[in-house]
């Protein structure tokens, strides 16, 4: 006999990339540009801080919501870097990464029939998140000529304005797209007249290099949504330490949001979850208390990095938008090929690994996520590789 | 700022070629060259060196943390000291700290011997010099900023959301 699986599971493809990790496998010299992790390791303070907590016992259940401490630092955390005031005993929950508090959302959030508009290309999980939860999908693809952002135009042209609510993701996974506040201000003006709740996965703040043509120095400051007026009431953020303090693997994240719905949210999570990992939230707090430095050392680090990825594809002939944010770059791949022949055949001849566009959803095909979590050296290598293959064609 | 995006991108990898440099700060190539110009006319850049794992190799290579002692007058200040000592080819770094010793020397040779004649006889005689300790150093972990363990592998996996 066989076991049946539920149909919500079913609806669900397993992930696109799935058949490139084999290939991969196959060779031993493989370059990864396909990771959305850093490649620098947890700050050593908070790494520390998590021993030290393991060598004292603290190895219990902490409260549902998180340590009060944590979210105590939390709050002013979002508060001092991205003017987002949240009530740490009512409005901010820890969850088991970012991603938890996203599935938390759509699971408090989505009856069965309710829509939900993603703004695409976009971070693979929204989509199986509202069809687990029991809502229906409506992509709302964003265009390279828009510079990926979000606009009202797009919105309109997939139907939005009927949804009920609109998943965003800025700095955007897989394009490295931001949204300044003066492109917000429209998508949200569009939210509140068509009375729409807004996720804003903003995992990637920190991650934010130019905005508005500032100089060579990085250090762009990232726009929540939910500071833009009357938006606060109807947006949940989400945020946590995998990207911006290279906590991946202890998987800490949160929402800000309001009262009621933070309280939905943890109804879930007190059932599910019980509490994020302890260990982890000692990590994090130290994280917000002593490690700022070492964060902008990582973004310091990314830009440069940036740059050099973007001027590298730009030499070799492949168009690249300018990207600003998170650690991707999403370049075209040239005529005749499709994102995925295109990713395979590099992977198979060259040993350079990226993800083929189109796994983002709509508006992604034709592009490669190309991460630069990855030391100059090997971006060198890479990139000269990928020259390489596209002259063997010429 | 670009000047100092140069020098950040030099103390990362001083083999960086100007044409990376200018890639990753949005210079041009010229300009890159310029600026590192300018850096080592004025004395900002002073060189570029190796960083080494004497450990790996087969000629041993003798390091010394020295601390020093002195005592100065009127007419003898650190400076007309540290002018003195900087000039030993076997001394590699001298800094005046605060604490418990006046100076922080760092002096290499060839052997145990050797180190100890270059201390004993060309430091240790200098009239200003009250008192030196000599720590031999055993092993070294980390030069410059870069740990000289044997290195993590990347455990990531090839492709990850």
């Amino acid at each position: 006999m066989t076991i049946e699986l539920s149909d919500r599971v079913n609806a669900v493809p397993p992930s696109g990339i799935r058949r490139f990790f084999e290939i991969a496998e196959e060779r031993d010299d493989v370059i990864s540009l396909g990771v959305g992790e850093p490649d620098f390791s947890t700050p050593w303070a908070a790494r520390d801080a998590a021993i030290a907590s393991l060598e004292q016992g603290k190895t219990s259940y902490t409260a549902n919501r998180g340590k009060r401490e944590l979210r105590e630092a939390i709050a002013d955390y979002a508060a001092d870097r991205f003017d987002l005031g949240y009530d740490p005993d009512e409005e901010i929950i820890v969850t088991a990464g970012a991603s938890e508090a996203v599935d938390l959302a759509f699971r408090a959030l989505v009856d069965p029939g309710d829509t939900v508009a993603i703004a695409q290309p976009s971070y693979i999980s929204y989509e199986p998140g509202v069809v687990f939860a029991g809502g229906e999908v409506l992509p709302v693809p964003t265009r390279e000529e828009d510079e990926f952002r979000l606009t009202v135009e797009t919105l309109e042209a997939a139907g939005a304005s009927e949804a009920d609510l609109l998943v965003l993701c800025y700095p955007n996974n897989p394009t490295g797209a931001i949204m300044r506040e003066s492109d917000l201000e429209p998508v949200a003006e569009f939210a509140r007249e068509h009375d729409l709740t807004v996720l804003s996965d903003e995992i990637y703040a920190e991650l934010t290099y130019e905005v508005d043509g500032s100089d060579t120095s990085s250090g762009g400051t990232h726009t929540s949504i939910a500071t833009l007026p009357g938006m606060r009431e109807r947006t949940v953020v989400f945020n946590g330490f995998s990207k911006a303090h290279a906590m991946t693997g202890l998987r800490l994240g949160y929402a800000l949001a309001p009262a009621d719905v933070v309280g939905a949210m943890n109804r879930i999570h007190q059932y599910t979850m019980l509490s994020a990992p302890t260990t982890a939230q000692y990590a994090a707090l130290e994280a917000l208390e002593s490690c700022d430095d070492e964060v902008k050392k990582m973004v310091d680090q990314y830009d440069r990095r940036r740059r050099f990825v973007l001027s590298r594809f730009r030499e070799i002939g492949m168009d690249v938008f300018e990207a600003k944010g998170a650690f991707y770059c999403f370049p075209e791949v040239p005529e005749g090929w499709t994102a995925e022949e295109f990713a395979e055949a590099i992977l198979r001849e060259q040993g350079v690994a990226v993800v083929p566009g189109d796994v983002f959803g709509d508006g992604g095909e034709g592009h490669l996520r190309v991460s630069y979590a990855t030391g100059l050296e090997e971006l060198r290598e890479a990139l000269g590789r990928i020259e390489a293959f596209l002259e063997e064609r010429d | 700022m670009s000047e100092r995006d140069v020098l950040e991108s030099l103390r990362e990898n001083a083999r960086y070629s100007t044409a990376d440099i200018a890639r990753m700060t949005d210079l041009e190539e010229s300009e890159v060259e310029a600026v590192i110009e300018e850096l080592e006319a004025a004395g900002v850049v002073r060189g570029y060196q190796a960083v080494v794992d004497w450990d790996k190799l087969e000629d041993e290579r003798v390091r010394a943390e020295v601390e020093l002692n002195v005592r100065l007058d009127r007419e003898t200040g650190y400076g007309d000291i540290a002018e003195r000592l900087v000039q030993f080819p076997e001394v590699t770094a001298l800094r005046l700290v605060s604490g418990d010793y006046d100076f922080d020397m760092e002096v290499e040779g060839d052997s145990i011997r050797e180190v100890s004649q270059f201390i004993s006889e060309k430091v240790a005689p200098v009239p200003e010099i009250t008192q030196t300790v000599t720590h031999y150093v055993m092993t070294s972990y980390k030069e410059n900023g870069i740990e000289l363990g044997d290195g993590e592998e990347d455990d990531r996996l090839s492709y990850s959301p």
